[in-house]
């Protein structure tokens, strides 16, 4: 099968590309995704392609424009609304929260909201405190909407499509380190599922439980792991919402013990719902507590040695699967 | 039996007025049952009546056609009976019934209707106004001639919300009417002392929207105002904005002991209700008779009847299905 080289910010671009071919209903809005070209570049050269019409430059209005994606939506189009980073979404947590997540229950099922929202999320570029955070794990605490973590080029390209095809509200959270991430595609890469999480690397002494920005780093500390003689199996989340419990408890019960690593604040996070969870399910086939690699609890530094330590790293994660083992 | 909807002025002719008369006293007399089923406990949770402001809903509605969308707040059940969805399937949301409009899940607050295009009942302040842009949007770009009016109270320009939408839907030139219903308090802050600018209208047409405020108590005033600006939304696809000066004349819920306001304005107020206006200008001046309104009365009493009949004998979802349309394929896969 023939591939091409590419990147992760090219794999997205292609997504919107082909939505917006194949379905006349797709249209992209968001804060400078026209004449600027996306404040990530992601979506460069599509408003020669497409016109105003269909890639729509929108006012710093986050409320606004992401509710009226919602009222699209609803009004039978498909709109990908692009909010420029996950902070700048809490400006839009109104209209996700309390109008796309609600709808569908409150009218008695008889309205859904086939909106997809992506945005940027992750540290690491020196962004400072408004810019850095990941928040991905508080939108996965909403009932009523589906929240994607593409980590890897298939899942940048193929994500989208079925997302659009969900009658609910998906969001996908795109980590700002990885845009410029370069592999290998598949030339016919195409649509993928966004219901399972994907083992990446497979193991049998401890399972390293991972998605986004946190994957590359958790495969790194794989392979450092197996330089010492220990075989990690590492599942990307892929879907925060809802997850996988299947995939993540068949890798526990195999190797018996878990560490979760995540990007986002330690308390009341994704990591904990998952530990939560492995301890309720899986318990009994524990041979370690579940450990976890979180993000300190500060608000993003802008100093890059503090901005470092304040994130999930290589050395960290290789810490906390040995001692789950005891070394 | 009501006039042609397309046409931008409204006809006063006996049957027109009896028309909107009983309209607004099917409002009335529903939400007063509904406050009679509250001190019951029928009726839990908040329950905002919109007693007083009849006219706006009913003279708005008369501008509307079946394909347009409504958009509206909390306080929405004049809306959602003048616009045609059955008192019944009303009452039994109200009792929480399955055989509510809303399945029983939404309650006094969250009635939709997608046969009627009705999209709620928001319980967020101004959080409808973004979504009324959006379904405009969604017609603009399929291109079809329909309008949005979207319905809100003169708190909800306080809201940012309100200026994104209303910036945006003149920005894009989107077919919505936006539609305030400035009863003057915002639960129990009055308007003068929440904004600096009092003149609602006025926000709007600093957006380059055409605007303009219009006596909300009197129902003909309305219609034709609406007519109006409906027809002209329908022709240009930019938006209007007209401001209905109303008044509330019960509590903002019933948990409000409305110690913010004297007891004399409220009646000096209802001296000038709707229904009452349009019913003394309409028995002065021999349109309608004695009998004609206890005809009305007697009509609408039966209906009220039936709607409470029909939610007594509803049904209680059972509690097996407490996680269905949370997501579109039935229960979510998530515990």
């Amino acid at each position: 099968m023939s591939e091409t080289e590419t990147t992760y910010r090219e794999a997205v671009r292609a997504a919107i590309r082909e939505a917006m071919l194949q379905d006349e209903r797709v249209f992209l809005m968001g804060e400078d995704v026209g004449a600027y070209g996306g404040c990530y570049a992601v979506s460069m050269g599509l408003l020669e392609e497409f016109g105003e019409e269909r890639i729509r430059d929108t006012p710093l209005s986050e409320s606004a424009f992401t509710g009226a994606g919602i009222g699209a939506a609803m009004g039978g189009m498909r709109p990908i609304v692009e909010v420029m980073t996950v902070n700048f979404s809490l400006l839009a947590l109104d209209q996700i929260m309390n109008t796309a997540a609600t709808i569908r229950h409150m009218s008695g099922g008889q309205f859904g909201v086939p909106v997809v929202i992506r945005m940027a999320t992750g540290a690491g570029k020196q962004l400072a405190a408004q810019h850095s955070h990941s928040l991905e794990g508080w939108f996965a605490h909403i009932p009523g909407i589906r929240v994607l973590a593409p980590a890897t080029l298939e899942d940048a390209r193929g994500m989208l499509w079925t997302a659009l095809q969900d009658p609910d509200p998906v969001l996908i959270f795109e980590n700002a380190l990885l845009y410029n991430m370069k592999g290998k595609l598949a030339a016919d890469a195409g649509p993928v599922d966004i219901g399972n999480a994907a083992v990446r690397r497979e193991g049998d002494q401890v399972t390293l439980i991972t998605y986004g920005g946190s994957l590359h780093k958790t495969l790194q500390a794989a392979e450092d792991l197996a330089e010492q003689d220990i075989a990690a199996e590492v599942i990307d989340l892929r879907t925060l919402r809802p997850l996988d419990d299947a995939t993540i408890m068949a890798s526990v019960r195999k190797t018996r013990r878990a560490v979760i690593v995540d990007e986002g604040w330690r308390s009341g996070s994704l990591s904990a719902e998952i530990s939560a969870r492995i301890t309720e399910q899986a318990f009994w086939d524990l041979d370690a507590p579940v450990g976890r690699v979180c993000s300190v609890e500060v608000p993003i530094p802008y100093p890059k040695h503090l901005e470092d330590a304040a994130i999930p790293q290589v050395p960290g994660i290789v810490q906390a699967a040995r001692e789950t083992l005891g070394r | 039996m009501t006039e042609p909807r397309q046409s931008p002025h409204p006809r006063v002719s006996r049957e027109h007025v009896l028309h909107l008369l009983t309209q607004m006293i099917r409002i009335r007399r529903f939400e007063e049952k509904c406050a009679e089923l509250y001190t019951q406990e029928k009726i839990r949770g908040f329950l905002h009546l919109y007693i007083g402001e009849e006219a706006v809903a009913t003279g708005v509605m008369e501008a509307v056609e079946p394909d347009d969308a409504i958009v509206a707040t909390y306080r929405e059940h004049g809306h959602a009976i003048v616009r045609g969805i059955p008192m019944t399937k009303i009452m039994a949301e109200m009792y929480g019934k399955q055989e509510g409009c809303s399945r029983g899940r939404g309650g006094s607050m969250h009635i939709f209707d997608a046969e009627t295009r009705f999209y709620g009942g928001n319980a967020i302040v101004g959080g409808g106004l973004p979504l009324a842009i959006g379904l405009a949007l969604a017609d603009k770009m399929q291109k079809r001639s329909r309008v949005t009016v979207c319905f809100f109270g003169e708190g909800a320009a306080a809201e940012g919300e309100f200026h994104e939408s209303l910036n945006l839907a003149a920005l894009w030139k989107l077919p919505v009417l936006f539609v305030c219903e400035n009863n003057r308090y915002a639960m129990g802050t009055a308007l003068d002392r929440s904004e600096s600018e009092t003149d609602i209208h006025k926000k709007a047409a600093s957006y380059r929207i055409e605007a303009r405020a219009v006596d909300g108590m009197n129902v003909v005033d309305v219609e034709a105002a609406a007519r109006e600006a409906v027809a002209a939304v329908r022709e240009s696809g930019a938006p209007r904005f007209l401001e209905c000066r109303t008044y509330r004349f019960r509590a903002h819920s019933m948990f409000d002991a409305q110690l913010y306001r004297d007891k004399a304005e409220v009646e000096a107020m209802r001296e000038q209700g709707p229904i009452k206006r349009l019913t003394e200008w309409a028995t002065g001046t021999h349109f309608i008779h004695d009998d004609d309104l206890e005809r009305i009365e007697a009509q609408v009493a039966r209906e009220v009847d039936d709607a409470v009949a029909f939610a007594e004998a509803g049904t209680w979802e059972p509690i097996q299905d407490l996680t269905r349309d949370v997501m579109a394929e039935g229960p979510e896969a998530v515990q």
